[in-house]
Parts: structure tokens; C-alpha cells; sequence
């Protein structure tokens, strides 16, 4: 981090950068907030491996803006693991029966690339909510 | 830095701290471990939240869940079922009184939607003792700016279009405070900031040091800029420890990175900061006292002017502003003085931190808008008065400030509003009264205040602040005379007049407002002998109620002055003669078969 190296002005900048994802979280603002169900379901399907290559992945992108969540089961307990990509100003996205590499599949091409994963998608849009 | 799903953002102000929120800090970090959510989890401890009443506070984030009032044995649950399993815990989050459904959201709930802040930015976002987290939210741009891209007179003019007036009491506007320091020639000059804050029941400034120690070193570097000065001080109370490390390990943190001592950021200007703590004495808060106590001299106040701008410690032009004006500061140099002035009222400008206490349902900390209803601070973001009893005054300014009562609910909280209603905007304290306070009594206890902490200097003060108590208190001893309040006016005025500081000039409003407000309740307890309110204890007396007294005895074994008689299942009896009036009879009673009694005149003897 910082150090005890003096900072000037480009340095602030630099740490600025490096910790936007501090900002993106605790502000709970990103352009992109991925949902991955961990009901017992998805936990027994393996969601959890999900969840570490998910972060692993962003790690690597070294992307500071998307959010992960957890959440419990979505319903369709067949389908697990599941999880939903919600893009900032698009309907939710639920993607099911994941596996590492889908989840590397999606990750590039939807997350980062905006572009759904279509042969995978579950459902675009959500439950009516009463 | 590393990649966290989740932060609990744990509320380590001083008063959730009083409650265990270290103990909750530590159950989340054993539980997370056990779960074994280590890197997916981040636990931090934060600055105070400000919903000072729901403490210990746990806020997760992304998901923006509030969680209060928690226990240790809450932890298990939480990271098992919000964490683990994505099921945010209903049980443990906030419901609004009279309601059922709990409020998941923090943003969603009334306590903060209607705050705006600024000087409390970071409250409860960031770790205070992580000097790269308050860099990630934008910390020591402005300093950036303001030694970079400004000239002094630029620095000043922005803090003066800005309309910032000074948080401490007065509203002195800042960038006049700021110019008139710079035009002096002699070096060299020093910044101050005081947080000696004493007021009964305010905890702002504490509470900003603790958050965000950083903003106020921030905002003092580049004051020091703006009137070139060397050298400054942060005057803490020794009472605030929490508040004097944190601001000890950002200053320590501060000078390991260059952003203090020689050569800040590269652009060649040296400032340096000291901690002096301050014994606490109310005094001490007032400017040119406080100097005398930096310079180690007994803290009294002096003649002013000349002012400190020109004349301050030692004798040296020196600029010294409250703890929430310097964390106010980059806030303005960052985002310019026209989003300042765009706030606030026409001659208010921005916002004001309040800490709201006394009979309220939500005690805490807020920041508000100036011009902001006094309505919409006790109802709106307080929650109104708690146990359904009736609002009656509430206390603005603190011991100098006075208070104001139901029908002045709705004025505009700015400086010239509340000095012309006979309060003031003070520091911030906000202590809200209900039907069961007796304004007499509540002057009495300010007075006692002031008498204690006048510092002797001003006869006026001094004498003043003392006869007036002792009217006040004859008047809540069935000892008063009907002229007493022309005499008690009288000497509020003359007080007010011919006392040297802000103490001695602000000693008499706690009296004149409550007459001016409540002068039914003094006239009620001079002339009937009579409080309506049933807090003064001369003037009331506990009897048993025949008709629902079940004779249990409890009120007996809680008398501590054996002055209950009666046998098992018989009506009870108190001898009036021995009574203390302690009340622990009425606590004790199941059956409200106690009651204090009022109504009719009581006779002194």
C-alpha cells in the first residue's frame, strides 16, 4: 500500500485507482452486481466452487466496479448452481447448471462484455413481486 | 488491494463501542474464519454510524443491510444466514416503532434518508485508522488541489463564496476569519482546531474525530496554505481518548506519507500538527481560553479584539476554527463553493451535524441541511418523542442556547432564525424535552452548569451566573418570591452585557427563553407552589392510592429511608414526614397504586 514512501500528487491518484473497488462495494454502486444462489441446493450442487472462481476471475481481470452477492434459493433447485448477472440499466439475467468453465464463459462474455451468454440463459427479467 | 464480496462495516464509535461493538468485531471475524470466508469477507471497524440508540450496529455491504442492537450470540446467525446463505436475517434489523415489518435497508430508513452528509462523509464507510481508505473516497485531493492548482487568496475565496460560517457557535464566516489572518505580515502563525467540546449531551465534533480524522488534518493543512501558516494544533479533551488516538495515528500515518512536515506532496510547503489535550473545562471551548490553555497558561478568556486573526497564540496571528469547519473544508475546495452554497438557506449555507438526545426515540448523530424544520429533525429523522407523552421544548445550543417550545416547531434551523427565537445554533446539541420535564428545573440545571464553569474573570459572570441559580433553585424549593423573575430578567440581562465571553454573554438565555416560553410554569411554581411537570421535589409528595394498592409490599422493601408502613395485603402508608422523595417506591410498584401529587398547592413549611 502506501507505505513510507513519500506520496505526491500522481501517487494519490494511483492508490485512488487501485482501491475503487473499496468505493464500488461499500457504496454498493457497480456496473454489474452477479447474484450467486447459495441456498442448501445450490451449496450441494456446488456453488460455492462457483463463488471462488467467480471472485478468482475478478481477481485476475483486475476489475474494480462488480459486485458479488449471495443470495438463497431462486425456486428452480433443479438447475443449481445458478446465479443472476444483473447489468446497471438491464433486466436480471439467471443462468443455471454452471460449471467452472461456464462460469469463465460468462464472466468474459457477459460480465465484462455486456454480451448474454444465450444458450445458457434460464430466464432474462424476474418474479412478479406481490 | 484485495477483492472482497461482502464488508460488515462495524460501528466503532464511542457509543456503540460502550455497548460491545469491539466484542461483536471480534465474533465476526472468529465466525467468518470458521466459515471459512476469510477472503471473501472483509470485517471493519468504522467511525460512529450516528444511530447512536440501535448500537452495536453491523451495516453489510454491497447489499446496504442494517443490522442493530446486536449480540454476540447474533453472530453465528448472521454470517450463516446472510453470509453463507444469502438470506439477510429479518430479526435482527430495524423496526420503526409502531411498526412490524422490519426495514432491511439502511438508505431506506427514515433515521438517515433524510440526512445529508458532508463533514460526516465517511462516518461509518471507512476504517479511520486506514489512511488508503480514506484515500479510495477521494481523501487529500483537495489538499492535491489547493497546494498544486492554488494561490492562497484562491483557497480563501473559495471558503468565502462558499458561505462556510463557523460550527463551533458563533457563524463567524470562515473565509473573512481565513482573509483577515493572511493580511497579517508577521510569522509565524499558527491553525487551530478546537474540539473542546463541552456541552452537556454533545458529541459532534468526538464524533467526527473518531470517524474521519483524516478530513479535519485535511482541511487544517490547508488552512495553513490559505494564511501560511507553520505550525497547528488539535485541541482534544482528555475525556474523548478513542477520538485522541485515532487522531493521533492519522497524524502519524499523515507524516509517514508527506502529506504532513516538510515538503507536502512534493510541492515544497512544510505544516506540522501537535495533539494538546485539554483538562476539560467548559471555558476552555472559548477561543482565546483555549489559546491560553495551548500556550499552557490557565485557561480564561481575554478582552477581544484584538481577535486571534491577528493576535492569538502567542501573540501570533492565528486562525482557529471547530472540529466540524476543518472537516467541512476540503469537502468545499473538492467539489467548489457553488455545490456548497447550494445548500442550506440563504445565509446558512450547507450543513449542520446535530446530536439529538433527551426524550427522543432515535438518539444519535445526524447531519443535516441548514433550514432544515426543527419538525423534520425531532419527528422525521427522531422518531418523535418515545412512550406516548407529549413533546414540550426542545434544547438547542447547549447551556448558552435555549429552549424552544412545540409551537416553534416548525422554524427554519439556521443561525439567524434560532438567535431571533432567543436560542442559537451552538455547537449542535439538540436535547428534546417532553411533558414530563420541568422547565424550571431544566434552568436550574443549566444554570448550575454555568455557575460551576464560569471561569471568575467577569464579576458579572461570576456573580451572576451564582444569584441566579440560587433564585432558580428557591423557585423549585417553594421559596420563590413573585418579583424574583423581574429581578431573574434583570440579571440575565446584565450578565448578558457586561461579561467579556461567549459564557457570561450567553449565561442568560437558558433563563430568558424559558420565560419567555414557559412562564406559566415559574409563575405556577411561585404563586401555587405548584409543579406542573412533578419533577421538583419540594413541591410534590408520593402517596399510596387506597383503591389499588394490593399491599405486596414492594414498594416498602425498595424504600431506602424505611418510611412505608403497612402489613402484608394492607393498604400502605407513607409517612410524609421522612420521605426523601426518591421515587423508588413508585418504580417499584406493579400496580400504579403510587402517584406523585401535584394539584393542589402543597404547604411549605
Amino acid at each position: 500500500m502506501a507505505g513510507t514512501k513519500k506520496l505526491t500528487i500522481q501517487d494519490l491518484a494511483k492508490i485512488r485507482e487501485k482501491t475503487k473497488s473499496l468505493m464500488t462495494i461499500r457504496e454498493s454502486e457497480g456496473r454489474a452486481r452477479v447474484t450467486v444462489h447459495m441456498g442448501t441446493c445450490g451449496i450441494a450442487a456446488g456453488a460455492r466452487d462457483i463463488m471462488d472462481i467467480l471472485l478468482r476471475e475478478i481477481g485476475t481481470a483486475n476489475v474494480q466496479d462488480i459486485i458479488v452477492t449471495t443470495s438463497g434459493c431462486a425456486g428452480l433447485c433443479n438447475a443449481e448452481p445458478m446465479m443472476t448477472v444483473e447489468l446497471k440499466g438491464h433486466p436480471p439475467v439467471k443462468y443455471g447448471y454452471l460449471t467452472p468453465a461456464k462460469m469463465q464463459k460468462i464472466f468474459v462474455q457477459h460480465i465484462l462484455g455486456g454480451q448474454m451468454v444465450v444458450d445458457l440463459v434460464l430466464g432474462v427479467g424476474s418474479e412478479t413481486m406481490y | 488491494m484485495k477483492h472482497y464480496r461482502a464488508h460488515l462495516l462495524v460501528c466503532a464509535g464511542t457509543g456503540c463501542v460502550s455497548c460491545g461493538s469491539f466484542k461483536i468485531k471480534e465474533a465476526l471475524e472468529k465466525e467468518v474464519l470458521k466459515r471459512g470466508l476469510q477472503d471473501e469477507v472483509q470485517v471493519v471497524a468504522t467511525g460512529c454510524n450516528g444511530f447512536c440508540e440501535r448500537g452495536p450496529i453491523v451495516l453489510v455491504q454491497p447489499d446496504g443491510v442494517f443490522y442493530q442492537l446486536l449480540k454476540v450470540e447474533d453472530v453465528p446467525l448472521l454470517v450463516e444466514e446472510h453470509l453463507l446463505k444469502g438470506r439477510p436475517v429479518q430479526k435482527l434489523m430495524y423496526v420503526p416503532p409502531a411498526e412490524k415489518q422490519p426495514v432491511p435497508k439502511m438508505k431506506d430508513i427514515e433515521f438517515f434518508k433524510h440526512q445529508r452528509l458532508i463533514a460526516l462523509r465517511n462516518r461509518g464507510r471507512i476504517d479511520p485508522e486506514k489512511i488508503e481508505e480514506y484515500i479510495a473516497f477521494d481523501g487529500y485531493e483537495a489538499l492535491a488541489k489547493a497546494l498544486s492548482e492554488m494561490t492562497p487568496q484562491a483557497i480563501i475565496d473559495e471558503i468565502a463564496a462558499s458561505g462556510l460560517r463557523g460550527r463551533g457557535g458563533a457563524g463567524f464566516p470562515t473565509g473573512r476569519k481565513w482573509a483577515l489572518c493572511a493580511k497579517e505580515k508577521r510569522t509565524p502563525k499558527y491553525i487551530i482546531c478546537n474540539g473542546d467540546e463541552g456541552d452537556p449531551g454533545a458529541f459532534m465534533d468526538r464524533s467526527v474525530l473518531e470517524a474521519d480524522p483524516h478530513a479535519v488534518i485535511e482541511g487544517m493543512v490547508i488552512g495553513a496554505k490559505a494564511i501560511g501558516a507553520s505550525k497547528g494544533f488539535v485541541y482534544i479533551r482528555h475525556e474523548y481518548p478513542l477520538a485522541i488516538k485515532r487522531v493521533e495515528i492519522a497524524i502519524a500515518q499523515a507524516r509517514e506519507n508527506g502529506l504532513l512536515g516538510e515538503d507536502i506532496l512534493g510541492t515544497g510547503f512544510a505544516f506540522d500538527l501537535e495533539i494538546v489535550q485539554g483538562a476539560g473545562a467548559f471555558v476552555s471551548g472559548e477561543e482565546t481560553a483555549l489559546i491560553a490553555s495551548v500556550e499552557g497558561q490557565v485557561a480564561m478568556p481575554r478582552q477581544r479584539p484584538p481577535y486571534p486573526a491577528q493576535k492569538g497564540a502567542w501573540g501570533q496571528p492565528t486562525v482557529i476554527n471547530n472540529v466540524e469547519t476543518w472537516a467541512t473544508v476540503p469537502n468545499i475546495i473538492r467539489r467548489g463553493a457553488a455545490w456548497f452554497a447550494g445548500l442550506g438557506t440563504e445565509t446558512s449555507k450547507g450543513t449542520k451535524i446535530f446530536a439529538l438526545v433527551g426524550k427522543i426515540a432515535n438518539t444519535g448523530l445526524v447531519e443535516v441541511p441548514m433550514g432544515i424544520t426543527l419538525r423534520d429533525i425531532v419527528y422525521g429523522i427522531g422518531g418523535g418523542v418515545p412512550d406516548k407523552r407529549d413533546f414540550k421544548a426542545v434544547q438547542i445550543g447547549g447551556p448558552s442556547g435555549g429552549c424552544l417550545p412545540a409551537k416553534m416547531l416548525d422554524l427554519p434551523v439556521d443561525y439567524e432564525s434560532l438567535t431571533a427565537a432567543g436560542a442559537m445554533m451552538g455547537s449542535g446539541g439538540m436535547i428534546v424535552m417532553d411533558d414530563k420535564t420541568c422547565m424550571v428545573d431544566v434552568a436550574k440545571y443549566f444554570l448550575n452548569f454555568l455557575q460551576d464553569e464560569s471561569c471568575g474573570k467577569c464579576v458579572s459572570c461570576r456573580e451572576g451566573t451564582q444569584r441566579m441559580y440560587e433564585i432558580v433553585k428557591d423557585i423549585t424549593e417553594g421559596k420563590g418570591k413573585e418579583s424574583d423573575l423581574a429581578l431573574l430578567e434583570e440579571l440575565a440581562l446584565i450578565t448578558k452585557d457586561a461579561s467579556m465571553c461567549g459564557l457570561g454573554q450567553t449565561a442568560g438565555n437558558p433563563v430568558l427563553t424559558t420565560l419567555r416560553y414557559f412562564r406559566h410554569e415559574y409563575e405556577a411554581h411561585i404563586l401555587d407552589k405548584r409543579c406542573p411537570a412533578g419533577v421538583c421535589k419540594s413541591l410534590i409528595r408520593y402517596v399510596v392510592l387506597a383503591e389499588k394498592c394490593t399491599g405486596c409490599q414492594s414498594c416498602k422493601k425498595a424504600c431506602p429511608n424505611d418510611c412505608i408502613k403497612g402489613t402484608l395485603k394492607d393498604v400502605h402508608l407513607i409517612d410524609q414526614s421522612k420521605c426523601i422523595k426518591c421515587g423508588a417506591c413508585k418504580e417499584a410498584c406493579k400496580f400504579e397504586a403510587i402517584e406523585e401529587q401535584r394539584d393542589e398547592a402543597i404547604q411549605i413549611v
